[in-house]
């Protein structure tokens, strides 16, 4: 998968899913059992607050030091044995991926679920260039099943799928014959699975976090297909996002008690890895050779600029989880694999307003997003910073748009101009209002169109407050109310 | 105590009662109340929508108006937000007006602040006999950090049986220009606030921004007549409330 897999326009989009309420409501009940799973354990840390304002620090300093630390990191990796590739862009990172898999001769690849291996379109040139891949993660081999299904989340990308659904598809592409039953499912998969790990020679990984300190590498997973993916297959190719780092595993702590609280609602994940070079001799696990590359494709760009804090971003999606928004157009909706509101300000970093100018809009700027945000990203004021670079600098925006709000501002700004034209409309309301609000046929209007089709609007007051007001001033003054 | 007034346009324009009930409330706890008459809005719905040069005249207009008060009380949480912060970071680059938007936020209070935290009265003695259940509006809440003083003021109202709403913190879908721009996903973040509401079993839902409120009327005045809800539910300003005696 690329950056963006659904191209068509924003409204098209959120149209799709609307009509699809089925989905709109597995997205509504997952958030629900988040919602109550995440607010119980983080009431049961009463220095969240001071939690979030050090792992904001931490990411920020990482952040303002990155040459620092990634040096540092490259060098503590390749002392412990691991080979380290820095790739500029997407290609150059598949480029590399593809070199190591030639050199070992490998025709079929394992992976556990990396959202940076959908940004560079890894599966794609792999199997472009005739490489069997297998997604190992359990959502994600269920969007693969499915004809690569695109993801909705970034942490639980088949939240979409009902298990009816997910039973279809085992059915119909894999034969399977058992019931709905998620944990009969699950073996069915993990059967099937383990087979593909036994004879892969090559394991794919993300990673959550590296550790400048001593070059390790960290994979948080719940269902152990990551630490399969890295200690099976002889070799490991790990891909790492260039700003993931920490600088001590003392920070990793930090991050750690963020991360998978804020993610999942819980304590810990069921598997963490921390992986320092290739397995040593006398090792019984761990890959022979393992490779990391860091990818850039386009984070230099954002590093120390406007949006410098949006690389705090630690993708544990609790924007998503608790996104109002997000609710009801579900993951799909954005087109992006970045969804949500850390989607909404990072695709336009990643591809351009031309693009995915609509998604900073995709938002009532509420707020809840940086409150929930381990990393306390200040998304709505990020997303506020994308409307006006887009409104003053790009034509993305309808041409009307501009010169609305021009004449507008100026009423606003003038009490003589705004007293006239409110009392104009005050008129005109009222004579075609019916029962005091907008009749319904006005729903075909422009503007306040989408507006009359599902809410009434009441109508605008001939007397406005300043009216009423200076006759109670001045009958005050006479003493007479 | 000299107490200049910000209406917003929205209760200035659709809702003047709600008005008139802030300038009484106000009067009432011994506020000498001043209504600049020139002011208008206060820029942010320009600016939200990514228009911030475009705003700035609005916000000049409004910087002028209070100029010389000692504090602002404004009905509206979110203006009360843009005054306070965004003001400072689109006029930056003016020097002159900036140190005027600073001494702007400096004395900008939102109405259930100012009540509780300047006068330091939770009772204003009012008496409202019905059910009431209560939307925290995300700039009230979030963005100003007022989340307990609207409760205060609620629960020292005689006769008020007060409904706690499920997510009350949750966005109604309002969102300024997001509702007309995102009509549909507006409607339906709003519907299933109103749908909360009903689920109350209140008679009235009450707020402190208006924008926020007249969305949400809009929804539960409409399914009220498609019979999704089986009651008409009262929205009302809390400055309504507290003016009831």
């Amino acid at each position: 998968m690329s950056i963006l897999y659904d191209e068509r326009p924003f409204h098209t989009r959120v149209k799709d899913v609307m009509d699809n309420q089925f989905k709109v409501k597995a997205i509504q009940k997952a958030q629900d059992v988040f919602y109550t799973k995440r607010k119980a354990l983080v009431e049961q840390v009463p220095a969240w607050e001071e939690f979030r304002t050090e792992a904001a620090a931490l990411r920020d300093h990482t952040l303002r030091n990155l040459d620092y630390y990634l040096n540092m990191f490259a060098e503590n990796a390749e002392k412990a044995g691991a080979h380290v590739f820095f790739a500029n862009s997407d290609k150059e990172a598949t480029d590399y991926a593809l070199e190591v898999l030639r050199q070992k001769e490998a025709k079929m690849i394992v992976k556990s679920k990396s959202l940076l291996t959908e940004e560079i379109s890894l599966n794609e040139e792999l199997i472009k260039a005739g490489i069997n891949v297998n997604e190992t993660d359990l959502a994600e081999f269920i969007l693969q099943t499915d004809d690569w299904n695109p993801p909705s989340h970034i942490v639980v990308p088949a939240l979409h799928l009902e298990r009816s659904k997910i039973r279809e598809v085992f059915h119909d592409k894999l034969g399977y014959e058992g019931t709905e039953n998620p944990e009969e499912m699950t073996r069915f998969v993990r059967k099937f699975i383990r087979k593909r790990f036994l004879t892969a020679n090559v394991g794919f990984t993300g990673c959550n976090f590296g550790v400048a300190e001593t070059g390790s590498i960290t994979i948080v997973s719940n269902e152990g297909n990551g630490r399969m993916s890295s200690s099976i297959p002889r070799t490991q190719i790990a891909v790492m996002g260039m700003e993931r780092l920490v600088p001590d595993l003392a920070s990793l702590d930090v991050m750690m008690e963020l991360l998978v609280r804020s993610s999942v609602g819980a304590k810990i994940s069921n598997y963490f890895s921390l992986i320092t070079g290739p397995a040593k001799p006398g090792e019984a696990d761990g890959p022979e050779d393992l490779h990391i590359i860091i990818v850039n494709n386009g984070r230099t760009n954002v590093l120390g600029g406007e949006f410098n804090s949006m690389l705090r971003c630690i993708h544990c999606g609790a924007c998503m989880n608790i996104c109002p928004v997000y609710r009801h157009i579900t993951g799909h909706a954005y087109g992006s694999i970045y969804p949500g509101p850390m989607g909404a300000v990072l695709t336009p970093l990643l591809v351009g307003y031309e693009k995915a100018g609509a998604l900073p809009y995709a938002s009532t700027l509420c707020g809840e997003c940086w409150e929930h945000c381990p990393v306390k990203i200040p998304i709505h004021e990020l997303l506020l910073k994308h409307r006006e670079n887009i409104a003053e600098h790009t034509n993305v925006r309808p041409a009307i748009e501009k010169p609305i709000f021009k004449t507008a501002a100026t009423m606003f700004a003038n009490s003589f101009l705004y007293d006239m034209g409110t009392k104009a409309a005050a008129v005109g309301m009222k004579a075609v209002a019916k029962d005091d609000a907008m009749p319904e046929w006005m729903k075909v209007l422009p503007v306040a169109g989408g507006w009359i089709k599902s809410k009434d609007m009441g109508t605008m007051k001939l007397h406005k407050f300043r009216d009423v007001y200076a006759k109670y001033e001045k009958n005050k003054k006479k003493g007479t109310f | 105590m000299k107490v200049h007034f910000f209406t917003q346009c929205l209760i200035d324009m659709f809702y003047p009662h709600v008005g008139m009930a802030g300038v009484q409330v106000l009067e009432h706890l011994g506020c000498d109340v001043v209504v600049p008459k020139k002011q208008v809005c206060c820029g942010q719905m320009f600016s939200n929508s990514g228009y911030a040069a475009t705003a700035k005249d609005a916000m000049k207009n409004t910087i002028e108006c209070f100029e010389d008060a000692d504090y602002v009380v404004s009905m509206s949480g979110s203006c009360a937000f843009a005054m306070k912060d965004e003001y400072k970071d689109i006029l930056k680059d003016e020097p002159a007006w900036l140190a005027r938007a600073n001494n702007l936020s400096a004395k900008i209070y939102e109405f259930t602040e100012f009540i509780v935290d300047v006068l330091g009265v939770t009772d204003v003695g009012a008496t409202f006999n019905d059910s009431v259940t209560y939307h925290t509006s995300c700039h009230v809440t979030r963005l100003l950090g007022i989340k307990e003083q609207p409760f205060k003021l609620l629960t020292n109202i005689r006769g008020l049986d007060y409904r706690k709403l499920d997510r009350m913190d949750r966005c109604c879908g309002f969102g300024g220009t997001f509702s007309i721009k995102n009509p549909d996903i507006s409607a339906a973040m709003t519907k299933e606030k109103a749908l909360n509401i009903a689920a109350t079993g209140a008679n009235v839902v009450a707020g402190a921004d208006q924008a926020c409120l007249m969305s949400i009327e809009g929804m539960l005045d409409r399914l009220y007549k498609t019979g999704e809800i089986d009651r008409r539910i009262k929205v009302m300003h809390i400055a309504e409330l507290l003016n009831c005696r």
